[in-house]
């Protein structure tokens, strides 16, 4: 009983709780980093150094007058921002945050779920995300959003094509689909699948900026071309519900790199006896600070690159990063192969 | 009585999405509003709007005194104040035939450089950030800020300068401060290598410019381009090396060309002028001659009749005054402006037909207008 609901449940209260906590300060984060790279001081005012601003953002959100366009669709304008949130918060279920850890005597994976076949539920959950921008810019039933959310939708479906290739190249040396079983692969290993998997690591990069609806590709949302895209219309709680599930997938980007590409919580070198007092840390605190530094990398190229057009954006998926994940599964196999493993 | 059958029609058809691109836009970079008329995200058509921040200052100037109409010159280009004052005061003294001291010659060159800098710091700011680049326009803010601050020392604004005066300049420069604008200069070569280094070899800067609002010296002539987007596409015409103004024919100076007439082309010319300001400007303060700064000029100004246009080399393009003085009033009797912007942004539709709605924000940046300008 207790095993079956109670820890499943307060595991899920925590992460949701830990993911909502940490997307506010992401938003500083990134508000505050772009302010160096930019040579200015970023949210000052509120609280020392601004930390306390995500709060005063989210009471904000909370007041602002919840406007529906007239002629919108009214319920499907409704639902598409929690279409957009849940999948993207349900794709945390199968992430393992950490090892396990020993609380009141009982042993609790730090993954919500290990289910079995864990990567292809993230494919398939984040997946859906799509539809929900797709009907909020259609739903909103305005020039702006429309144009964004076409130019999303074909954007979100050719990124997917490519990041799920390179899913397929690690799965492949992993030889597991399961999250907890990628990263004791990599343990097995002795090496993080980065240097295993370099080719597909830089694929996943640029195809998770694209998914997120990042910059350099973040047309969805260019605002000085299609002014806020497809979440012009939308104001109050349910702009915040977008803009929430947009860090949410940013985060979701990076912990999935950090399990398949840096080891997950393992430290540097799992394998290596002279490193291995880096044990002593705990391996949540290894799985955070990987993560948090990929997203600062999601950062730091907001605040340096230009925005890819959209043609551009549609060759760079198909004609480049689609090809070139087909070739690293072929190569992956046949070293495989040769490899006789 | 079940209704007559009519013709079946098509379920599904297609048309074109014309939508609003202004005037509140965040591209637009003030009150321009172009219709675009688009095929998916393809541009059939343009259509631009003006007329949102017509302020009527050539009518105005038929009531005002010579000396204060250089405040409405301010007005024109605020981005490129002094540039405007410039055109003015040396169109007045053209019908007065008046000599104008050398120092002050020397200073108004000095001046219409740092206003060259000034303005193509806007622009590459915001013609970046139109593409997404958001830190190159923090960048460029940053150093535009210092030479508000020269303007500031010289004249006490920062924005609409009033800094000229028929036959000179109002007052001479604060002592230091041309040790100061030596010290900017070098500062501003450091800074255009730190822009060029964000986007002259950008992969995706180059994609989204290069082949982007092409047109060729020929056109560009017939539209009546001028400025950077003219040279861009490698015709030679620059009024500071043709028809020589203030002290520019004793400073050695190249005028860059493009080749292919695009957005990168428009970019790299702009940016060399940035050097070739700041070669200028040390030119102008290393050899700057003592005298006085304002020639004798009667307090009621009133030229002879008769009519004079005269042309400068603004940084947005060819500006020129048409100034028709009747002789006996101190008013002049016709002032029309030839502003830059305005005929620049007559190749807007040219440009961006056949593009991508992307490109659209791209080539209103590279054309780099200023509303105050082309509205008047």
């Amino acid at each position: 009983m207790i095993d079956l609901i109670v820890i499943p449940l307060l595991q899920i209260v925590f992460v949701l709780t830990g993911v909502l906590i940490v997307v506010m300060y992401l938003v500083l984060l990134e508000r505050k980093i772009q302010a160096w790279v930019q040579v200015r001081f970023g949210p000052m005012r509120v609280g020392p150094h601004g930390i306390l601003q995500p709060v005063a953002d989210v009471l904000k959100l909370f007041v602002k007058e919840d406007i529906t366009p007239v002629k919108a669709d009214k319920w499907i304008y409704t639902a598409a921002p929690i279409i957009v949130l849940v999948p993207a918060l349900i794709a945390f279920a199968v992430i393992p945050f950490g090892s396990s850890v020993s609380l009141f005597g009982k042993k609790i994976s730090l993954a919500i779920a290990d289910v079995n076949v864990g990567l292809l539920y993230i494919v398939a959950v984040a997946s859906l995300g799509v539809y929900g921008i797709i009907l909020g810019g259609w739903s909103s039933n305005s020039k702006y959003p429309l144009l964004a959310s076409l130019r999303a939708s074909a954007q979100l479906v050719s990124y997917e094509v490519a990041v799920t290739l390179t899913f397929v190249s690690v799965i492949l040396s992993a030889g597991t689909l399961s999250m907890v079983g990628i990263v004791n692969a990599q343990y097995n290993s002795g090496v993080w699948f980065l240097f295993v998997q370099p080719v597909a690591f830089v694929i996943y990069m640029i195809g998770g900026l694209a998914e997120t609806n990042r910059s350099p590709f973040d047309l969805p949302e260019a605002e000085s071309e299609l002014v806020g895209g497809f979440h012009t219309e939308y104001s109050g709680m349910r702009f915040a519900l977008f803009f929430l599930a947009e860090y949410t997938n940013m985060i979701i980007v990076s912990s999935v790199a950090t399990t398949l590409f840096f080891g997950g919580w393992l430290p540097p070198f799992p394998n290596l006896k002279a490193l291995a007092f880096l044990y002593y840390v705990p391996s949540w605190i290894w799985f955070t600070l990987k993560t948090f530094l990929i997203l600062y990398l999601f950062l730091w190229i907001r605040a340096t690159l230009p925005r890819y057009r959209y043609d551009q954006l549609m060759r760079v998926g198909w004609k480049v990063l689609i090809p070139l994940a087909l070739a690293n599964i072929v190569v992956t196999g046949v070293v495989k192969v040769l490899l006789g493993r | 009585m079940p209704a007559e059958p009519t013709a079946p029609q098509p379920m599904f058809d297609t048309d074109e999405l014309v939508i609003n691109m202004g005037p509140q836009h965040p591209a637009t970079h003030g009150v321009l509003r172009v219709v675009l008329k688009l095929d998916g995200e393809k541009v059939i058509d343009a259509d631009v709007v003006i007329g949102y921040l017509h302020r009527g200052v050539e009518k105005l100037s038929e009531h005002r005194d010579y000396n204060q109409i250089v405040m409405l010159t301010d007005r024109l280009d605020y981005c490129a104040s002094a540039a405007a004052n410039l055109v003015y005061c040396e169109a007045v003294e053209k019908l007065l035939s008046l000599e104008v001291p050398r120092r002050a010659r020397y200073l108004r060159t000095v001046l219409a450089e740092l206003q060259r800098i000034a303005s193509h710091l806007v622009w590459v700011g915001s013609h970046a950030m139109d593409i997404g680049a958001v830190t190159v326009f923090l960048y460029a803010l940053r150093e535009r800020e210092l030479v508000l601050d020269l303007f500031e020392e010289f004249c006490g604004a920062r924005m609409t300068y009033n800094a000229m005066r028929v036959g000179g300049l109002p007052q001479d420069i604060p002592p230091g401060w041309d040790k100061r604008v030596l010290a900017f200069c070098a500062v501003m070569d450091e800074k255009i290598a730190e822009y060029e280094t964000l986007l002259t070899h950008n992969r995706i800067w180059l994609d989204r410019t290069r082949g982007v609002g092409v047109i060729s010296g020929r056109e560009a002539v017939a539209i009546g381009l001028s400025g950077p987007p003219l040279r861009a596409s490698g015709v030679r015409r620059d009024v500071r090396k043709d028809e020589p103004y203030a002290a520019y024919s004793e400073f050695e100076f190249d005028v860059p060309l493009g080749a292919n007439g695009d957005t990168y082309d428009r970019y790299l010319v702009r940016i060399e002028e940035f050097w070739q300001s700041t070669r200028i400007i040390r030119q102008a303060i290393e050899g700057l001659p003592e005298g006085p700064v304002l020639a004798k000029v009667p307090r009621m100004i009133k030229p002879p009749a008769g009519e004079t246009y005269h042309a400068n080399e603004s940084p947005k393009g060819e500006i020129g005054f048409f100034i028709v003085s009747d002789g006996t009033s101190t008013r002049p009797y016709r002032c029309r402006v030839r502003p830059p912007s305005f005929c620049n942004l007559q190749a807007l539709p040219r440009l961006v037909r056949g593009h991508l709605v992307a490109d659209v924000v791209a080539v209103i940046g590279t054309i780099d207008i200023v509303l105050g300008e082309v509205d008047r």
